[in-house]
């Protein structure tokens, strides 16, 4: 409000129509199409049928928009239509593997948040012998590289047998995250005791605190942290790339990068990989419509930490 | 100490015939069993397995600190490690100053959530859609970008089949997907200064860009640190991306760390190997960390 103010003011000595500010606009408004581009490409392509790729390629929009494409990655179309339709006719199925993306995103999001919430309201309001020091090695946890647990963690997921499965694939992640915990333990600290003690004389036990009491008062950074961990769940892609094995138990970044692989004449099946990329995109669209300010304020939370 | 609960430290009270002790343990329970399983144990059995040699299927065999020593003379590591650094060498120092700019403007110029939103979509897909949209974009035959370029007179160029352009090429498209996002910590860190600090410096006479250099940048010190240490720590991490555009090629031009410590584990089966190559990043990284936050002095704020 008051730079509005600044700006005309007389003190300035610059000419009445700023060149910066101009610039600086046609800068932006540049870097915004820049970020939104390849996502229209995307697009375009998964509207061109395969036979007009070719003439097309140089084009912004598709002479001819066509469904096909979606169609046939999503398993509608039977093999020999979906083959005459320029696919490589192998059976790969987007639609299983956004199933499986959706339940792997559920699974974490819930569980992981859920678990977290429980530790961080321990760390934060309980007393118990050890506990600062199960805190601190958590905040070392953070600092570990993915790396170097993914191998020991792979080993340990064979050895029980849970190679190949949704099990497998969701076990590191749905009993805690550090950061989970680091995060609401935060939020924990910083809220008034006086309902909790409030509770506890009314003879509530810490149970019935923590799930009618603090859980109700920290909506809104359960639903940040909920919003975090779903993005990522939803883009992992190094952890189910190593656990999943087949079709149906790939998610769908999995699925994307074996789709590309299984290049029929050498070059890769593009108007259906990019059908299949669009779909996992429309997931953040609708996240970023119904809840874009959410999105951006817990993506600013996530760097203030 | 159990069941006393003064109004001046309150602790919540234990449900009837628990010990306080095992109630917190209660709720610590399953978040201790993870930690236990997917972090404190693979991070100690991870050690133990660096000083082996197994190959998953045979019984593994002490070698003591033989795969260390193959570490420091394995050339292949260190090329993979030249690989990467050159590739944080392209990416961290554009990606800081454009983001930096672009909060600049956002700063100044709107605070519309729809612009925001748009200029944060790129962080929010995936590396392995990242990846794929760009391969398409710059397929040699048939990508938009290849054929708009060959119609100007820079020509086509090669982008991810030439040993010369990959890494750049993938750095930079590190930078279209993190730009927006490391903008917004650093607009986020920029509404945190008082707008009194820059009112002061306009009455001094001061112009945006000394204002810029004198009071924003030194002022937004500890986001840099935070932005620069965890976008460091993150590129000398990549994988997805490169697993999806180049796996390594052409020629190993792109086989960053993390990659070849994935082959040795997954393609060539030597755990112990992998494993003690893991370890010595880590290293690498916790060093990089310390250095980086002594160089910026983060603790350092000039608002207090």
């Amino acid at each position: 409000m008051t730079s509005t103010a600044t700006v005309s003011s007389p003190i300035r000595r610059k000419p009445p129509i700023p060149i910066g500010r101009v610039l600086a606009f046609i800068a932006l408004g540049l870097i915004v199409l820049i970020s939104v581009f390849p996502i229209w490409i995307v697009l375009k392509t998964a509207l061109t049928s395969n036979s007009a790729l070719f003439a097309e390629a140089g084009q912004l929009f598709p002479s001819q928009p066509t469904l096909i494409n979606f169609q046939r990655v999503l398993g509608f179309l039977s093999q020999e239509e979906a083959q005459k339709a320029g696919g490589s006719g192998s059976s790969i199925s987007f639609f299983a593997a956004m199933i499986n993306s959706a339940i792997f995103t559920a699974l974490i999001v819930f569980f992981q948040t859920f678990f977290s919430a429980m530790a961080a309201y321990a760390f934060a309001r309980l007393k118990f012998p050890g506990r600062d020091a199960i805190f601190t090695m958590f905040l070392i946890a953070l600092m570990i590289p993915g790396i170097v647990l993914f191998i020991p963690n792979f080993i340990t997921i064979k050895n029980l047998g849970l190679l190949d499965s949704m099990g497998g694939m969701v076990a590191p992640f749905v009993l805690m995250s550090p950061f989970a915990v680091f995060f609401l333990r935060q939020f924990f600290l910083s809220l008034p005791r006086e309902t909790e003690e409030a509770a506890f004389l009314d003879g509530a036990n810490p149970f019935v605190i923590f799930w009618r009491i603090t859980l109700p008062m920290s909506q809104g950074p359960l639903v940040t942290l909920a919003i975090l961990t779903a993005i990522g769940s939803w883009n992992e892609f190094f952890w189910p790339f190593l656990i999943a094995k087949n079709e149906s138990t790939f998610t769908l970044p999995v699925a994307l990068q074996i789709f590309k692989t299984q290049t029929p004449q050498g070059s890769p099946d593009w108007t259906g990989l990019m059908a299949g990329t669009f779909v996992a995109i429309i997931p953040i669209f609708i996240l970023l419509l119904v809840m874009g300010r959410r999105v951006v304020e817990s993506l600013q939370f996530s760097g203030a930490k | 100490m159990t069941g006393s609960s003064s109004a001046k430290t309150f602790t919540p009270p234990r449900p009837k015939g628990l010990p306080s002790w095992a109630v917190g343990y209660l709720f610590i329970a399953p978040a201790i069993i993870g930690f236990v399983a997917f972090y404190l144990y693979p991070a100690i059995r991870g050690l133990q397995i660096s000083f082996t040699d197994w190959n998953l299927l045979s019984d593994p065999k002490f070698i003591g600190f033989q795969n260390y020593l193959e570490v420091f003379s394995d050339a292949k590591f260190w090329a993979s490690f030249g690989v990467t650094v050159q590739y944080v060498l392209w990416n961290i120092p554009l990606q800081t100053v454009l983001s930096l700019l672009l909060a600049v403007a956002m700063d100044r110029l709107v605070s519309s959530m729809a612009i925001k939103g748009l200029l944060i979509l790129p962080y929010l897909l995936s590396s392995v859609i990242v990846g794929m949209i760009f391969l398409w974009m710059l397929d040699p035959l048939l990508g938009i970008l290849i054929q708009w370029l060959a119609a100007t007179p820079i020509g086509k160029q090669t982008f991810f089949s030439s040993p010369e352009q990959a890494i750049p090429t993938i750095a930079i498209i590190n930078i279209w997907k993190h730009m927006g996002f490391n903008a917004l910590l650093f607009y986020a860190g920029m509404q945190s200064i008082p707008r009194t600090v820059y009112e002061a410096a306009k009455i001094d006479g001061a112009s945006e860009w000394i204002t810029f250099w004198r009071m924003t940048l030194p002022l937004l010190r500890p986001v840099t640190v935070f932005v620069m240490v965890t976008s460091v720590i993150g590129s000398f991490q990549i994988f997805d991306m490169i697993a999806v555009t180049t796996n390594g090629g052409p020629i190993d031009s792109t086989r960053v760390v993390v990659l070849y410590i994935y082959q040795n584990a997954f393609s060539f089966f030597r755990m112990g190997y992998a494993t003690a190559m893991s370890m010595v990043l880590f290293v690498i990284l916790v060093f990089f960390t310390l250095l980086q936050t002594r160089i910026l002095r983060a603790n350092e704020s000039d608002l207090d």
